[in-house]
């Protein structure tokens, strides 16, 4: 018999792999709702060839792979639902390259979301890229494969609409160099466009097509200063409208719709915050007034008004990533939560909030509902969250029956689940249409043929 | 502290425990040396509430995972959630039952460590001689200001030794009546605490506290972080005799500001290691960078990870011994002086004899002797009087 702890040693090193219990047991969860399932080994490759020699290995042997980053999707994209070797790809956590004139960044395919940050405050302080309020030790890679949000979002889009580039094994174990860098190994600047984007191949496919060892990431102009400004309704049908009169000023970062229930005083109330950035007081000056204005007639009609924030309140708001989401998973005393985050037309808004209330009661949940604006406001992430005590199965299990009812609630509405769960993708792919899965399906024999990578996901 | 198996579970492994506050590097030291994530914070709690539910039994390397944890409390500071200041806690207790439950299966270093000072009142394998080190340092006798508490490294290790030598001197010259306990003394217990040996801790506790009291002491200062920390914030759980302790640089600033001791100019470019018992545990951050700052001429450079946010140099909870993080490029007293050596400056100085000889240890496989001495701050003090 072959053995594979010992083939795997030799690859990235003894103290590298694991086949103990204690990281099977680890590595087989994550924080959220899917039912744990172990792999077989745990590895941790430093270098491409390492990434390479494991997944020919994985290949000949036909032995499930799943990468993981900070393993923080929360809907059980990691779990290795066949066994199998985890690769734990934090130990590739160089910044290779940082081009300031072409505005973008190499990062390799573990680097983490807190430590690009922290790199380019220190190097590069006029530039900043799009950090998600994703715990700091989720990965760069991780959150571009599910088509992850940050703050900003709102003005560039979605997170992997900002990759410029990317380094893949294909499961086959080939090296493929995706976007500018294709035909000069020194630029990164595009993942594709004028050419055919092969990045798509990748991105949203939870590492079923090939595990991203480099990726090439936009970076923006880091402003020398950032205010919020929060505008308060209780009227849900206008959300819509308040969103389309604020992307319509085109003068804000990042705009995030809140409601919660805790602490009392913000039940009923809908928050939206707004970020604006500048380079001088009199820059924020002229974005607060063009934000008032352009609020002015819900203000008039008192229907909604711009909160008084005190100073104190505001390090929070701003910072990034926001610590204070994670918090939300100890308001059981419980060590849990997940959310169904759909994207969804803006004009929906209010049906969503709507249902996730109805949810709430039914199930009797404590929850969250934050969406960010994307892309100028063609849609938006709608966050289903509930929070729950992991010592309690009861609570798990209601949230899992919302979760199911929310996500079929979002197809009939027409949005698209993000990240979602294995259950979820069979109930995408159930309604798909059959030549879109064709195509889907031909792609993943082509690049996968012995079904290795992540399986159980995207399994037309 | 509630018990800890009704709230362990409430760790969401979000992972901010892995980092210092603004995410430059790896700050767990643990997680740093192995990278498993098993080894970081939320590693052993979930595994830990896996053990108490039943869902895995326990193994040697369990144990290890358990034990390589240094007790920095890096997780303490950085972890957003409520529960956060008992993180370490549970941790601790976890130990303890483990000990108990798994009738005392812990790595055999750890087991070797308990059972040294159990037998000769020190982990270090010495007998006797406690006050070799002394040279004529006197004992204390009632009426005596301070007790100079050394503990187990300042009265066996070499590095440990002239640390202890040095602070004598400085408290001599500055006019301060001090005695030692020399042979009569016994080890703290902070690490003894801190591997979960709870009964052996209120053993040595009790001991000491009995020899306090005894002689009529009022004031200890202690050499060791280590042993400040015990003293300051576990012995009055054992007793509410009551005595005041200090650690040396902070009895040190007093005199330095009292002009009792007066360094002369001394150009030489310091970096300045926090220990975490006297830095994360008990806030002290101003006083041992106030004494550096005293000399005239010095040059303090911070490492980039510094106070709050310092980088444990493995040695905690008995792994100055232990040494289970050693072996490694990655071994976190390696990390530490790679990156005081990149600051520039020719000295490390450190103010805990645990950290002395760990980063002694580092600066030699990392071939940096050379080019970084590794101080303690009396040390730079007495060089420049
Ligand atoms: C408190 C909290 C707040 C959050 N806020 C946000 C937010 O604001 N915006 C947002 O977008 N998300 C958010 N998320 C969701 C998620 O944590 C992030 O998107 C995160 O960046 C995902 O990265 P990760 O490294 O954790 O990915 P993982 O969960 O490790 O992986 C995600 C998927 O990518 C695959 N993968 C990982 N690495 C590779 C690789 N190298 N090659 C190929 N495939 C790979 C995995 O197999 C998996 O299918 C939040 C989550 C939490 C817990
Ligand atoms: S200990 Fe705190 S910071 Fe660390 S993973 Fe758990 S919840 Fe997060
Ligand atoms: S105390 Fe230090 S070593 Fe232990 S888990 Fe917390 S950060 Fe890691």
């Amino acid at each position: 018999m072959i053995d594979i702890y010992n083939l795997l040693a030799e690859i990235v090193g003894e103290q590298h792999v694991s086949n103990h219990k204690e990281e099977r047991y680890f590595y087989g969860c994550d924080p959220g709702l899917t039912p744990p399932h172990e792999p077989d080994y745990v590895v941790m490759p430093e270098t491409t060839e390492e990434v390479q020699q494991i997944v020919k290995l994985a290949n000949k042997e036909k032995i499930p792979i799943v990468p993981k980053g900070g393993g923080l999707a929360l809907t059980g994209l990691v779990i290795p639902q066949k066994g199998g070797i985890v690769i734990d790809m934090k130990r590739m956590g160089k910044i290779l390259e940082v081009n300031e004139k072409s505005r973008y960044v190499v990062v390799e395919g573990g680097v983490t979301h807190g430590m690009l940050q922290n790199y380019l405050k220190k190097h590069h302080p006029k530039l900043r890229h799009s950090i998600p309020d994703s715990p700091a030790i989720s990965t760069v890679v991780g959150n571009a494969v599910i088509h992850g949000q940050g703050r900003l979002t709102q003005q560039y889009g979605f997170n992997s609409d900002m990759v410029s580039g990317l380094e893949v094994v294909l499961p086959t174990g080939e090296i493929c160099r995706i976007g500018s860098h294709s035909i000069s190994s020194q630029h990164w600047f595009s993942k594709g466009a004028p050419w055919p984007d092969l990045s798509g191949l990748f991105l949203g496919w939870f590492g079923t097509t090939g595990i991203i060892t480099k990726l090439g990431l936009r970076l923006y102009p880091c402003k020398k200063m950032r205010d919020v400004m929060v505008f308060l309704t209780d009227k849900i049908e206008l959300v819509p409208d308040i969103i389309l009169k604020l992307t319509h000023t085109e003068m804000t970062e990042d705009i995030v719709v809140n409601e919660q229930p805790l602490p009392p005083r913000m039940k009923g109330n809908i928050y939206i915050l707004i970020i604006i950035t500048g380079d001088s007081d009199e820059e924020l000056d002229f974005k607060r007034k063009i934000i008032w204005d352009a609020l002015w007639d819900i203000f008039e009609s008192r229907d909604g008004g711009f909160l008084s924030v005190p100073a104190d309140m505001k390090p929070p708001l701003l910072e990034m990533p926001s610590r204070d989401v994670v918090r939300f998973a100890d308001v059981r005393k419980g060590g849990g939560f997940e959310y169904s985050g759909p994207i969804i037309p803006l004009e929906k808004y209010p049906e969503f909030i709507t249902k996730q209330k109805e949810l709430v009661s039914k199930y009797n949940l404590s929850y969250s509902a934050t969406s960010r604006v994307i892309a100028g406001g063609h849609c938006m992430m709608y966050a289903f969250a509930f929070t729950f005590n992991r010592a309690d199965p009861d609570e798990m299990d209601r949230i899992r029956k919302a979760l199911r009812e929310a996500a079929e609630f979002t197809v009939e509405q027409g949005g698209m689940m993000w990240k979602p769960t294995i259950e979820e993708q069979k109930m995408i792919i159930e309604r798909m249409d059959p030549n879109t899965l064709k195509i889907m399906k031909k792609i993943k024999e082509l690049l996968d043929p012995n079904g290795i990578m992540n399986p159980g996901n995207w399994e037309a | 502290m509630t018990d800890y198996t009704k709230q362990i579970h409430r760790c969401f492994r979000c992972g901010y425990c892995k980092f210092p506050s603004d995410y430059s590097d790896f700050n767990c030291p643990s997680y740093a040396r192995f990278r498993f994530d098993t080894y970081s914070t939320s590693g052993r709690l979930w595994l830990i509430y896996a053990w108490l539910k039943g869902e895995i039994e326990w193994s040697e390397h369990l144990a290890e995972i358990l034990y390589s944890c240094t007790t920095c409390k890096n997780c303490v500071e950085q972890c957003p959630m409520k529960f956060s200041s008992d993180i370490v806690d549970w941790i601790v207790a976890a130990r303890s039952d483990m000990m108990e439950k798994e009738k005392g299966r812990i790595p055999p270093r750890v087991t070797s460590f308990l059972e040294d000072v159990y037998r000769l009142g020190n982990p270090l394998k010495e007998r006797g001689k406690r006050d070799a080190w002394a040279n004529g340092i006197k004992r204390y006798q009632p009426g005596d200001e301070y007790l100079f508490y050394v503990g187990c490294l300042g009265s066996y290790d070499e590095f440990g030794r002239r640390m202890a030598r040095s602070v004598a001197r400085l408290l001599s010259e500055a006019g301060i009546s001090f005695g030692i306990l020399g042979n009569d003394e016994n080890c703290c217990g902070n690490e003894v605490y801190l591997l979960g040996e709870k009964e052996l801790f209120q053993v040595l506790a009790e001991r000491n506290i009995q020899k306090f009291k005894e002689l009529g002491v009022k004031k200890v200062v202690t050499l060791s972080p280590h042993a400040y920390n015990a003293m300051k914030n576990n012995y009055p759980l054992v007793s509410n005799a009551y005595f005041e302790v200090s650690h040396y640089t902070q009895l040190l600033c007093g005199l330095l500001r009292e002009n009792k001791i007066r360094p002369s100019r001394n150009k030489i470019k310091v970096t300045y290691h926090d220990p975490c018992f006297l830095g994360r545990y008990n806030k002290i951050y101003g006083e041992p960078r106030e004494v550096l700052q005293s000399i005239p001429g010095i040059e303090l450079l911070e490492m980039e990870r510094n106070r709050e946010n310092s980088f444990c140099c493995g040695g905690g909870s008995g792994n100055f011994v232990t040494d289970l993080l050693g072996g490694s490029e990655e071994s976190p007293s390696r990390i530490r002086v790679r990156e005081a050596y990149e600051t520039g400056a020719d000295i490390l100085a450190v103010a805990c004899p645990s950290c002395m000889t760990m980063l002694q240890d580092a600066v030699k496989v990392e071939n940096l002797e050379s080019k970084l001495a590794v101080k303690d701050i009396s040390q730079v003090v007495a060089e420049s009087l």
